[in-house]
């Protein structure tokens, strides 16, 4: 700063100095603070907020990887809202979504109720919970595809041997959604079992020997204390999820051999690849950017439509 | 609620590399100018795709040794449709693209139509010595209107059906590759051949791998395909492409196809060892493929017959390029002129398959055989389909289109899509992404 710097000639009048300085303590004093969170807001700016409204502006432009910039306006938003193609991705979108975060967070709720009780090796098992979390998608998707495979694969051979016949996993509409749902949902159950867990640690213990005393079984207790306590956890893993859900990209990429097509007929193509087929298979960046502000869109909604939820519930109760 | 999600954080990191591309698309405008090193150590970068073979059959190692003063740094992205985009915005930025790099022959009319800024003329280098070796269509597609050459060619891809000796003679079918050509006078002898194996055939076993690659055969051995000479799309109104695409359809139907995605579905790859098919359209870089994937256990239960009815075909082949930001454009083009000489593109062919595209080299292969394929004359073979092909027509968007067939031929198969609804498909996503 460049309060070292003194601009006041020397030997001028002494009276006006401390004027001076206390308006310039004072507009320290009310400037300090913007300054300490500058940084924040400097790098979100730089990585969050321009890249989000540059993306709006190519939205608005016929942009070809390779080529340049021309204006369409609202061409792309048009484009985007006749094709049959976006509706397809974001009902895959929504269908893998609810195949993955629904029985991912009853599993994880399950779990986190059983690691809860006094268990031998209970760390071993909550670390155990996370170690899928800690695999790379990459990674995991790969031995899921290869597991899933219709001639060779793990499953269909044990599918076989209780007398059902190959299933073509990744060519079938719900077979191939059922198959990266399951890949999701062995990533994310652990991680949202944690978060439950932890949720679950801090009701206190004294309502269970309360409930205990007046007579409530473990199932009772599970439903009448545990789940009112989580109500705020349960709350933000809904939101968290739906977000994910919403952005699903890793595993329908590789479950398709790294392809965003999604299937011969976009039959496990979300938003996340149809936005990629369109930016890097396609190299029409305007129209990635198209999806990718729409999606925004559809997420700021979701969220938004869950807090509503979430606020009826609260008043009703 | 500000813990993020770490899901969304990777999508995220998407965003932000595609808003980043964009940036560095649009400050785009370097470009240095030509080599302007004299003497001292040079580091040339080499960026491939999927398999030229320089690597395997250890050219780049010779050429350093020979060449005291020159490291070639390699590396090759096995997807050619994740390496290609990538390149493209390193290519515009004028920043990151390698001294050295590959274009696929479905590319090269894109580059000499839209990129001729991009790339170095290579009549203005040491490798213009090498522009007359070459089949005349190879280097005319690399050449612009302004008589510009864009690209040196590598290989290209004559055409053949490779099959399983054992499977065919499991389903009773001749194993002898003159007795099974005998049969296979056309496109519809060899559908009928494909029934008459699978009446018979080893349970699980398909005749032909794909309808994709069956269809990608066909078209293989036509002149005009999706554009015509004017450079116009021709795709809904060509017969030959609706033809390849009926016909494809209709072994798909009548179950003579695998219903494997080609180098997509990991049930192809195995499929080769495994016996999942008995057939495949086998354009000559599949020779090094195949033997990649059945391995050791397939030796000697494979071998090679010409097209239905001898015909001659095209399915791939590549090209070197240097990108005119490339600061060693000089030395490059040494590398290259040497890489893509005659007798590299003959010891390329021995080791890993690929066909050469220079006349001289075609002439050495024209007896080489392989005994992975029971002493196959794959030069004789891959010579006469290379003689036979029809010169053809390219367009920029041959890539797009060619994938979009393969895609809507996938669901016939796979899904029970009917022939006419995928065709209708198929031209509606080349609308899409083509307009």
């Amino acid at each position: 700063m460049t309060l070292s710097l003194d601009p006041t000639p020397a030997g001028t009048a002494t009276s006006a100095r401390p004027a001076w300085r206390s308006r310039l303590h004072r507009w320290e004093g009310r400037s300090a603070p913007y300054v300490y969170i500058a940084p924040f807001f400097l790098v979100f700016g730089a990585f969050g907020l321009f890249p989000l409204i540059y993306t709006a502006w190519i939205s608005l432009h016929r942009y070809r990887l390779g080529g340049s910039m021309s204006w369409i306006g609202l061409d792309n938003y048009i484009w985007l809202f006749t094709n049959p193609q976006f509706y397809n991705a974001l009902w895959k979108t929504i269908t893998i979504g609810i195949l993955s975060t629904v029985p991912q967070l009853l599993m994880a709720l399950g779990l986190a109720h059983l690691l809860n009780y006094k268990l031998r090796g209970r760390t071993f098992f909550r670390v155990s919970m996370i170690m899928p979390y800690a695999t790379s998608v990459a990674a995991a998707t790969l031995v899921f595809t290869q597991l899933f495979a219709r001639d060779a694969g793990a499953i269909n051979w044990l599918l076989g041997l209780v007398g059902i016949d190959s299933i073509d996993w990744r060519n079938g509409d719900w077979t191939a959604q059922i198959a990266i749902s399951i890949i999701i949902i062995w990533r994310w159950t652990g991680y949202n079992a944690l978060i439950y867990l932890a949720g679950m640690q801090s009701i206190p213990q004294d309502l269970y020997e309360a409930a205990a005393i007046d007579g409530a079984s473990r199932w009772q207790q599970f439903l009448h204390v545990t789940l009112p306590g989580l109500r705020p956890t349960i709350l933000f893993t809904i939101v968290v999820s739906t977000i994910g859900a919403s952005q699903v990209f890793g595993e329908p990429l590789i479950f398709g051999g790294g392809q965003p097509t999604g299937g011969a007929l976009g039959q496990y193509q979300t938003l996340g690849l149809f936005m990629y087929e369109q930016g890097w298979t396609f190299g029409q960046l305007g129209r990635a950017a198209t999806v990718a502000w729409v999606t925004f869109a559809v997420i700021v909604v979701l969220v938004l439509i869950n807090t509503w939820l979430a606020r009826r519930r609260e008043r009703a109760a | 609620m500000h813990i993020p999600s770490p899901r969304r954080r990777r999508v995220a990191a998407l965003a932000a590399l595609v808003t980043s591309a964009a940036l560095a698309l649009s400050a785009c405008g370097s470009g240095s100018g030509a080599g302007a090193s004299g003497g001292g150590p040079v580091e040339l970068t080499v960026s491939l795709f999927g398999t030229f073979g320089y690597q395997e059959s250890g050219l780049l190692e010779e050429y350093e040794r020979a060449h005291p003063g020159i490291t070639i740094k390699y590396e090759s992205t096995q997807g050619e449709d994740k390496y290609w985009p990538a390149l493209q915005t390193r290519l515009t930025s004028g920043k990151g693209a390698s001294d050295v790099q590959g274009i696929e022959v479905a590319r090269i009319s894109e580059v000499v139509t839209n990129q001729a800024d991009l790339w170095t003329d290579l009549r203005e280098t040491p490798a213009a010595a090498n522009l007359p070796n070459y089949l005349d269509w190879k280097q005319k597609a690399a050449t612009t209107k302004d008589g510009a050459v864009l690209g040196l060619g590598t290989d290209i891809g004559p055409m053949a059906i490779c099959y399983r000796t054992d499977l065919v003679g499991q389903a009773g079918l001749p194993t002898e590759p003159a007795a099974l050509a005998a049969r296979m006078g056309s496109w519809q002898d060899f559908l009928a051949l494909g029934a008459e194996y699978q009446r018979n055939a080893p349970a699980g076993s398909a005749w032909i791998d794909s309808a994709g690659g069956l269809y990608n055969a066909i078209v293989s051995t036509e002149q005009k395909i999706y554009y015509d000479e004017s450079g116009t799309l021709v795709v809904d109104s060509n017969p030959a492409v609706k033809a390849a695409f009926d016909m494809a359809a209709g072994a798909a139907q009548a179950g003579l196809t695998a219903r494997l995605e080609q180098f997509i579905d990991p049930g192809w790859d195995s499929g080769f060892g495994a016996g999942t098919f008995a057939t495949i359209a086998c354009p000559s870089w599949m020779i090094g493929y195949i033997k990649g994937k059945a391995g050791d256990a397939g030796s000697g239960k494979w071998n090679v017959v010409p097209l239905p009815g001898g015909k001659g075909g095209n399915w791939g082949g590549s090209y070197l390029g240097i990108p005119a930001a490339s600061e060693h454009k000089q030395e490059a083009a040494e590398l290259i002129a040497w890489l893509t000489a005659p007798e590299q593109q003959a010891r390329i062919f021995n080791s890993v398959g690929n066909f050469p595209s220079t006349k001289e080299a075609i002439a050495q292969v024209s007896n080489t055989t392989d005994p992975y394929f029971n002493g196959a004359p794959i030069g004789q073979i891959y010579s006469a389909s290379a003689e036979a092909a029809p010169v053809q027509v390219l367009g920029p968007d041959d890539g797009v289109v060619k994938k979009a067939m393969n895609k809507a031929l996938l669901s016939v198969e796979a899904n029970g899509v009917s022939p006419a609804d995928a065709w209708a498909n198929a031209l509606r996503d080349v609308r899409q992404q083509v307009g």
